[in-house]
């Protein structure tokens, strides 16, 4: 076995020279070997770690038990606390979070909460439908250009812009779901990206509309109504959400009801039938579920989601512009909901922490973030395709298919 | 230029660029027409061949050698950026498509799609955001006909594509390893049960189709004289679209589709808003597969697979 792997090395590190020396030595004319050889260093140090670890627990594997995954005795740990008092603390420390941070950390948290809402909504659709959609963000764009459009020509506020927001976003949702019902897999993939595309070009070439690529601006921040009473007699008094904290209690009330509302529906009828689909469509038709309208409900309220978590960030910023909406935006959010594990509400909130807070943490290293998303994805389908906190419904089903399924 | 001379000059445009998705297309039929999956790393092989060959002929035009041995250089250039696209896709079917040969569909597109980013991003580390100058060799000598200008560029891509791609139908339907690629297409069991080593012949299709791409990559950077490393996503859904169209799966088709889409591009951008080309290609992707996801001359089996 050694002298496998040992062979293995050799002819992985022949390959990476091959593919490295000209994509990394030639930038300019001149060839540049310190490039090649700083990255073929790393690679070639991860593939013997690799093997020392293979080594190490090939040595150790001879009659005895194999150990529980970390991420398993964490749960394990953590499910001995009565679910309320984890919960309770968890909420509480997010909510005293604008207490002891600075201003950057809260819009660090604010783009967290945004993405854990996105990924949520992408949940629906991938996790428990099991429709491939790559063009998540175009429901993303709706919300955000809608409420834009909305406060900046009618004045209406951000509360009364959402509903139509989220309206709007489920009717693209089913424009979208509705040509897509019959197919699956790869084609469904490349048909959302495409719709993705679409709208991202709608509202780049679109000028008198959407003001094209320099986007919209000046939209008012959410609003806040409370009663005021003065001599005049008793009125409503408004407040914006401009500070930072306030924002973030915003998004973070958005992001529980949310989560709220994902785990109710994961738990609903709804949410059994949609199980059902992803797993053997026909059988679910024939168990009498309505699969054309619970598929284009799935579209619906992934949309949903996705547009509330728009509207909120165009209202941030006041400011929106096509180019917020690209695909790689997309691919963002899937990893989140990949890494998280697919189908897990737990696994998405740490997921979108992950992934969105540690880049800012270690800020030096940003340019490498998609580069890191990438090798993640492609790592977690081999390793652990369940993710981080796997559903627990949904680790059954993968180890489960991994066994039974022959070769071909 | 009156009118028949500029419908002949879009005729060709339309020739030339379908020709190049084609190329790209073809990457994609065969592919999927041997695992049942869509190569999602195919845009970012294709770049990856463009970069190869503006670094090869940058590097032999410091020596002389386009002025000196025009066509021994074209060999080179593109000889070393297919070969190198090569390497990469077996890298590539190792590493995100082989552990993955028995898992759930959802999890090898994943796989795929986590390499595409992975490619794109490690050749915007590696080879820079902005654009990458190709040198010009070809000049602006052209031919007319019929009041139509050909620049000599365009008639070597297009001899050169329609080449590789009779060279390809050659190879699928005379030789020995073409004959193993369609049996293990049809039925992988079968194949197997015969004797045909089915990781070789998996192996040797991600080396020919991406080798495809790398040739159209190398094409789409000596006639627009730059590459960028995220300008594969684009000619990726393009040419998708061109697999679907014909029907994926099957060569001829991936050929007829990638001319029809260019048709309707270089058409279209000629009568109407170009900004909305884009747009066009797209609307004519998602219409093809749901009025006829089996494509021009698919085999009509794909609705099964759908």
């Amino acid at each position: 076995m050694v002298r496998q792997e040992l062979k293995k090395i050799v002819v992985y590190t022949i390959f990476l020279t091959i593919l490295l020396i000209p994509m990394l030595g030639f930038k300019t004319p001149t060839f540049q070997p310190g490039r090649v050889f700083k990255t073929l260093g790393v690679f070639v140090a991860i593939l013997i770690l690799n093997f020392i670890v293979k080594l190490i627990r090939s040595r150790r594997k001879t009659g005895e038990v194999q150990k529980t995954p970390l991420t398993e005795r964490v749960g394990v740990w953590i499910n001995q606390f009565p679910k309320i008092y984890t919960l309770g603390g968890l909420i509480a420390l997010a909510a005293i979070f604008p207490l002891f941070a600075n201003n950057y950390m809260i819009d660090v948290g604010i783009t967290c909460l945004i993405y854990v809402c996105l990924g949520l909504g992408l949940n629906i659709v991938v996790g428990m439908c099991g429709l491939l959609d790559l063009g998540y963000i175009a429901f993303y764009a709706v919300g955000a250009y809608t409420y834009s459009l909305l406060n900046l020509t009618f004045g209406l506020s951000f509360w009364a812009a959402l509903p139509i927001g989220v309206v709007l976003g489920m009717a693209v949702g089913c424009i979208i779901g509705y040509p897509t019902l019959k197919m699956r897999g790869d084609y469904l993939a490349i048909v959302t990206l495409g719709f993705g595309e679409i709208v991202r070009l709608v509202l780049n070439n679109w000028d008198t509309l959407t003001a094209g690529p320099n986007g919209l601006f000046g939209m008012k921040r959410p609003v806040l109504y409370y009663p005021s009473f003065e001599e005049s007699g008793f009125t409503w008094a408004t407040y914006y959400l401009k500070s930072l904290p306030a924002l973030y209690y915003c998004i973070f009330i958005i992001a529980i009801l949310v989560i709220i509302g994902v785990r109710r529906l994961d738990n609903s009828r709804i949410g059994r039938a949609w199980i059902a689909i992803r797993e053997d469509e026909v059988a679910a038709e024939l168990s009498g579920v309505p699969t054309t309208w619970i598929k284009l409900l799935a579209y619906a309220l992934g949309a949903a989601f996705a547009s509330v978590a728009g509207a909120f960030f165009a209202a941030k910023l006041s400011y929106t512009n096509p180019n917020f909406f690209l695909f790689m935006e997309s691919c963002i959010v899937l990893s989140i909901v990949v890494l998280g594990g697919i189908g897990s509400i737990p696994g998405i909130i740490v997921a979108a922490f992950a992934l969105i807070a540690a880049p800012e943490i270690f800020r030096e290293l940003e340019a490498y973030r998609m580069l890191a998303f990438g090798a993640i994805m492609t790592t977690m389908m081999i390793l652990k395709p369940e993710g981080l906190i796997p559903a627990s419904r949904r680790r059954h089903e993968l180890h489960e298919a991994n066994v039974k399924k022959p070769t071909e | 230029m009156d009118l028949s001379s500029f419908l002949l000059q879009q005729f060709v445009n339309a020739i030339f660029l379908g020709s190049i998705y084609a190329l790209i297309a073809l990457g994609y039929t065969m592919v999927y027409g041997i695992i049942e999956l869509i190569n999602f790393a195919h845009g970012e092989l294709f770049t990856a061949g463009a970069f190869i060959g503006v670094i090869v002929l940058t590097a032999l035009q410091q020596m002389g050698w386009v002025e000196t041995h025009f066509v021994l250089t074209m060999i080179i250039v593109f000889g070393m950026a297919m070969a190198y696209v090569a390497v990469l896709g077996v890298a590539l079917e190792h590493v995100a498509y082989k552990p993955l040969r028995t898992s759930s569909r959802l999890a090898a597109l994943l796989s795929a799609l986590g390499m595409s980013i992975f490619l794109s991003n490690g050749m915007m580390l590696s080879q820079g955001v902005s654009d990458r100058a190709y040198p010009q060799v070809f000049g602006y000598d052209a031919i007319e006909i019929m009041g139509a200008r050909i620049t000599n560029g365009q008639i070597f891509i297009i001899l050169l594509a329609f080449a590789l791609m009779i060279g390809l139908q050659l190879f699928v339907h005379r030789t020995r390893l073409g004959k193993a690629m369609r049996a293990t297409a049809q039925n992988k069991t079968m194949a197997r049960i015969l004797g045909i080593d089915i990781d070789q012949t998996i192996r040797i299709t991600f080396m020919i189709g991406p080798a495809l791409g790398a040739a159209a990559g190398v094409m789409v950077g000596l006639h627009y004289g730059a590459v960028r490393f995220d300008m594969g996503f684009i000619f990726m859904i393009k040419a998708f679209a061109a697999a679907i169209l014909g029907g994926i799966g099957s060569i001829p088709g991936a050929m007829i589709g990638g001319l029809i889409i260019g048709g309707i591009e270089v058409f279209w951008a000629a009568f109407l808003p170009s900004a909305w080309k884009d747009v066009t290609t797209f609307t004519v992707l998602i219409l093809v597969l749901y009025l006829r996801p089996s494509g021009l001359l698919g085999e009509g089996t794909t609705e099964v697979r759908v």
